[in-house]
């Protein structure tokens, strides 16, 4: 699997999601500069987490604009396999690949700590080595990560099992005390209605070693391959 | 403010500026004629205390700088350089910043981060992790809170987004502080060796570039601002602070060192206090060579500056280049792919001078080297006098022990302190783990541990200071620092290497203020002595005064320390496994009663009892030395579950904190001392040089074998068990408390008077 990690002038985690990607799955990897345009050798387009343009307007607002975010788009509208990840979320949301915004926490403060997402759909790229109902515990760290969006879009996207996370309790259960942030419905992640585009805030890249604490970051990753692997047996390349 | 005709220069304007009518008959001898305007404003900040240590220098001089680890020595560069093996070397430095966070606290703490960051990559090393030292008044006061939550943000939005982890620090709170909060900032780097930049300026007719930011009004003066003290007044100085933007400073942190990798650069300098005066007189005075400036060409943000404006402008993500012959184009393409300015604005010249010129005219003509610290900038060795306090502050009446009964509640109270209490709500504020190195961060061990990628090790990181202990015993007191930080290193798996310190004392004219700082830098250089780390740099801040007095003399120290193999040897503060041995490891002529006689100094008698007085606690430095070697080899024998020192708060708190920072373990403690003592030095004195730490039963007899020789005694004190604190003190139950019950004190104490975080 290629993967391609975008590299916003103020992405911080790009790194750190190269790492996973080339030396702990041993996946070719490589950086993409956000003023280049060619994505079509890659598989897999992760944007990082960071502060893509500094973002003082609003996390992701000038982002949208980068000549790379079209080839983003683009390459998302495929088929190709998108997955945002917290500063990457709010950019997918920002350039209208997924619904809904992502407003300031609503402690107004920012949120580094562990938390627990339960799975809420196990049938997508990303979460296919997962159960519904599992719990991962995994890391957050932002000040703009309280999902939101119109009662209407969320009925859309509850009827569409296009929510792939939702923060909980250690046993699964939903309470207010288990949501960092204010997302409504408890929202984590999401995916497009192709679901081949995955935005979540957690930071599956910081948990995929056992050497950092935990590793439930890893079954993200794994799932992916696991469904490259498949396509690769259907004849898809 | 328009450039209008610059002020006539006399001695008035030259005092008003803060420098001594000496000062400034040794500027006019030295130029023989009156400086210009531009050139009593560059002599003004480089020979202000912050630039030129003229107060300090000769007290520093005595700490130990030598070490086989050590590439660069302090003061040479603008950090330490410690080698790590494997062909990395480790800069590491730590800065105050209290003026400018006392009046416009968010600016003022980001823009501390920032610039110690920048000290860093301008070596050429990537910043791994921050760290920071923090001290605040009474959380009871409304400006206090407001001062503490602007701090707070500052520091994590400027790291966040700058995208280092901020992986360990330390919070006080006592009145001391009330009118002048300590804000200091330390950052770590890793660079391999041999690919170090130096802040030098060389090669005759090489470019001289200024890259980063515009250059505004902003921070003009900050330098001397840092070098008064604070008054009524001070809230004016609001546009002394400097502005961050840490977007600009990762632009800038990228661009510097892919210009470093590229070879394109021959030395390089970051613009902190002083801006574009510092840098080119001291790259220059560094070179032995002159530098020529024309200011028309600094890219400015804002209209008609004068030229004593741009040479003294602090505005921040500035760094001042001298480019490699020939590579003129590669720089400029690499700092115009990060969206930068990169404008030549002189030339390195071969007299020594630094030359201003700005609108047609020569504004400013003077010697580099007469400039610097370590040339002719003055240097002074200040009046001392032990004070009159230490004599009352001493002795005191010493308040009635504890009954048995009333020592589980003193606990409560004491776990409510702002200073025992859990820092969760701080430290969730920072983004403790992004560049996924960090394996033990803020609250899970007694240092931080941060992993070198492709590799076995790991960087062992702590900042310390027990102020108060300074403040009652200087010389005891500034052992103390150094030897807790170095205790908390060895108790996370790390060998102590070096240190860094940030120096914050009252206004050194005062006799008092200089014996403290004298006696608390000798004690400083005898522990770091002792304990093999040598000083490799620092800051020091004096004037920390408000029209209440001084703050504690606060030496804070930062410890830098390396784990072989990090798999094998990071270890954790917490409690592991139920039924694991828990044994105290003291000196070997030590028993419970050394502890049980004494309370000074105590955050028990300070937070329980009201009284901030007694000696420092008992600390012999043969004796820490000994205790720190056996913890290390036990750790090294992987013998250790877990460690945590006996500090604040003693040795009630330590169990306490074992079990609360664990997934709900706790412990049967059993006690057995002779008569006389004191139960509430017992269970809360702090004397110095132990440590708590458990291992598995099996490993029991393997634990005493391995101590043998080494003038240390371990005893097995109780059990890790689930759930509960108990101990028993020759027999009796003192103590019996569900971790549940302590949590809910020692977790909300700070949250409940900040608001949710």
């Amino acid at each position: 699997m290629n993967v391609g990690v975008i590299v916003f002038p103020g992405s911080n985690c790009d790194h750190d999601a190269y790492h996973v990607a080339r030396h702990v799955f041993g996946l070719r990897a490589r950086f993409v500069w956000h003023k280049e345009t060619a994505l079509s050798d890659l598989d897999l387009v992760i944007v990082p987490g960071g502060f893509s343009y500094g973002d003082y307007l609003r996390a992701g607002a000038v982002a949208r604009f980068s000549p790379i975010m079209e080839r983003v788009v683009a390459f998302a509208e495929a088929g190709g396999l998108v997955l945002g990840i917290c500063n990457g979320f709010q950019v997918l949301c920002e350039s209208g690949l997924l619904p809904g915004a992502l407003l300031r926490n609503a402690s107004l403060r920012f949120a580094c700590k562990w938390v627990h997402l339960r799975v809420e759909n196990a049938d997508t790229p990303f979460t296919n080595q997962l159960q519904p109902g599992q719990v991962l515990r995994i890391p957050i760290a932002h000040g703009e990560g309280n999902y939101f969006a119109s009662e209407e879009t969320l009925d859309m996207l509850e009827a569409n099992r296009r929510v792939a996370f939702r923060y909980a309790a250690a046993d699964g259960t939903l309470n207010a005390a288990s949501n960092p942030n204010g997302s409504l419905h408890a929202i984590a992640g999401i995916i497009n209605a192709q679901g081949n585009v995955l935005g979540m805030m957690p930071h599956p890249e910081r948990c995929a070693e056992s050497i950092l604490g935990g590793t439930d970051g890893a079954h993200i990753f794994r799932s992916l391959m696991a469904h490259a692997a498949h396509r690769l047996a259907a004849g898809h390349i | 403010m328009p450039a209008t005709q610059p002020p006539v220069v006399d001695e008035a304007l030259a005092l008003e500026h803060g420098l001594t009518s000496e000062e400034y008959d040794r500027i006019t001898q030295q130029l023989g004629r009156t400086p210009t305007y531009t050139e009593l404003g560059i002599y003004s900040v480089m020979w202000s205390e912050h630039c030129s240590y003229k107060n300090s220098i000769a007290v520093l001089k005595t700490l130990p700088r030598e070490g086989r680890a050590l590439l660069v020595g302090a003061g040479e560069e603008n950090a330490g350089l410690v080698d790590i093996g494997d062909g990395l070397a480790v800069a590491f430095k730590i800065e105050s910043h209290n003026h400018p966070s006392a009046v416009e606290p968010y600016q003022g703490a980001a823009t501390g981060v920032g610039g110690i960051h920048r000290d860093i990559f301008t070596m050429g090393a990537r910043p791994v992790c921050a760290l920071n030292s923090l001290r605040f008044g009474s959380l009871a006061n409304p400006r206090v809170r407001y001062l503490f939550d602007g701090v707070v943000r500052g520091i994590g939005d400027y790291g966040n987004s700058f995208g280092v982890p901020t992986v360990a620090g330390e919070v006080y709170f006592d009145p001391a502080y009330e009118g002048n909060p300590l804000v200091n900032a330390m950052s770590v780097g890793v660079v391999k060796v041999g690919c170090v930049a130096s802040a030098t300026a060389k090669g005759v007719g090489n470019r001289v570039y200024i890259v980063g930011s515009a250059t505004g009004r902003d921070g003009i003066h900050g330098a001397t601002f840092a070098s008064e003290e604070l008054s009524e007044e001070s809230e004016a100085r609001r546009p002394s602070v400097q502005v961050g933007d840490p977007f600009t400073e990762k632009l800038l942190l990228e661009a510097t060192l892919e210009a470093l990798s590229a070879e394109v650069v021959a030395g390089i300098q970051d613009m902190g206090a002083a801006g574009l005066t510092c840098s080119s007189c001291e790259m220059s005075a560094k070179g032995g060579v002159g530098m020529t400036l024309y200011l028309d060409k600094v890219p400015v943000r804002e209209a008609e500056m004068s030229a004593y404006e741009i040479m003294l402008s602090e505005s921040q993500e500035r760094m001042l280049v001298n480019c490699a012959p020939g590579c003129e184009k590669d720089l400029e393409a690499i700092f115009a792919k990060w969206d930068l300015h990169a404008v030549a604005i002189g030339i390195v010249t071969g007299d020594g001078r630094v030359k201003v010129h700005h609108k047609g005219a020569m504004v400013a003509d003077v010697p580099a080297a007469h400039l610097v610290l370590g040339g002719g900038a003055p240097v002074y060795q200040r009046e001392a006098q032990r004070p009159a306090y230490l004599d009352t502050a001493q002795t005191f009446a010493v308040p009635a022990d504890l009954a048995p009964y009333e020592v589980a509640a003193a606990l409560e109270h004491l776990l409510a302190s702002p200073n025992i209490a859990s820092k969760r709500w701080v430290f969730e504020q920072y983004d403790t783990m992004v560049r996924t190195g960090t394996v033990l961060g803020p609250g899970q061990s007694d240092a931080a541990l941060v992993r070198i990628k492709g590799s076995r090790k790991a960087l062992a990181v702590k900042t310390d200071c027990n102020a108060r202990y300074v403040y009652l015993d200087p010389r005891r007191g500034g052992q103390i620092a150094v030897a807790e930080a170095a205790r908390n290193v060895v108790c996370a798996g790390g060998a102590p290497l070096a240190i860094t310190n940030c120096l914050n004392f009252g206004n050194p004219y005062k006799p008092e203020v200089f014996w403290t700082f004298k006696e608390a830098v000798g004690g400083m250089g005898e522990a770091c002595r002792a304990l093999g780390t040598p000083v490799t740099g620092g800051n020091v801040s004096f004037y920390n005064e408000s029209p209440d007095g001084a703050v504690f003399p606060t030496p804070t120290i930062g410890m830098l320390g390396l784990v072989d193999d990090l798999e094998a040897h990071g270890t954790a503060s917490a409690f592991q496994d139920e039924g694991d041995v828990v044994f105290l490891l003291t000196p070997e002529a030590w028993d419970h009663r050394v502890a049980a006689r004494e309370l000074g100094g105590t955050e028990f008698l300070a937070h329980n009892h009201g009284i901030t007085a007694g000696r420092a606690p008992h600390m012999e430095l043969t004796e820490e030395t000994a205790v720190q070697h056996a913890m290390l080899r036990l750790i090294r024998f992987s013998l250790v579950r877990s460690a945590h020192d006996v500090s604040d708060g003693g040795l009630a708190v330590c169990l306490a904190e074992k079990a609360l920072l664990s997934d709900g373990l706790g412990a049967a403690i059993a006690l057995d001392v002779a008569d006389p003592f004191r139960l509430d030095a017992l269970f809360f004195g702090e004397a110095q040089s132990r440590i708590v730490f458990t291992a598995q039963e099996v490993d029991s007899d393997a634990v005493y074998r391995a101590l043998q020789g080494i003038r240390v005694r371990a005893q097995k004190i109780g059990t890790v068990a689930a759930g509960r604190l108990q101990i028993k003190v020759n027999g009796s139950t003192v103590i019996e408390r569900s971790n549940q019950a302590l949590h809910h004190i020692y977790d909300q104490a700070i949250t409940r008077q900040m608001g949710s975080a």
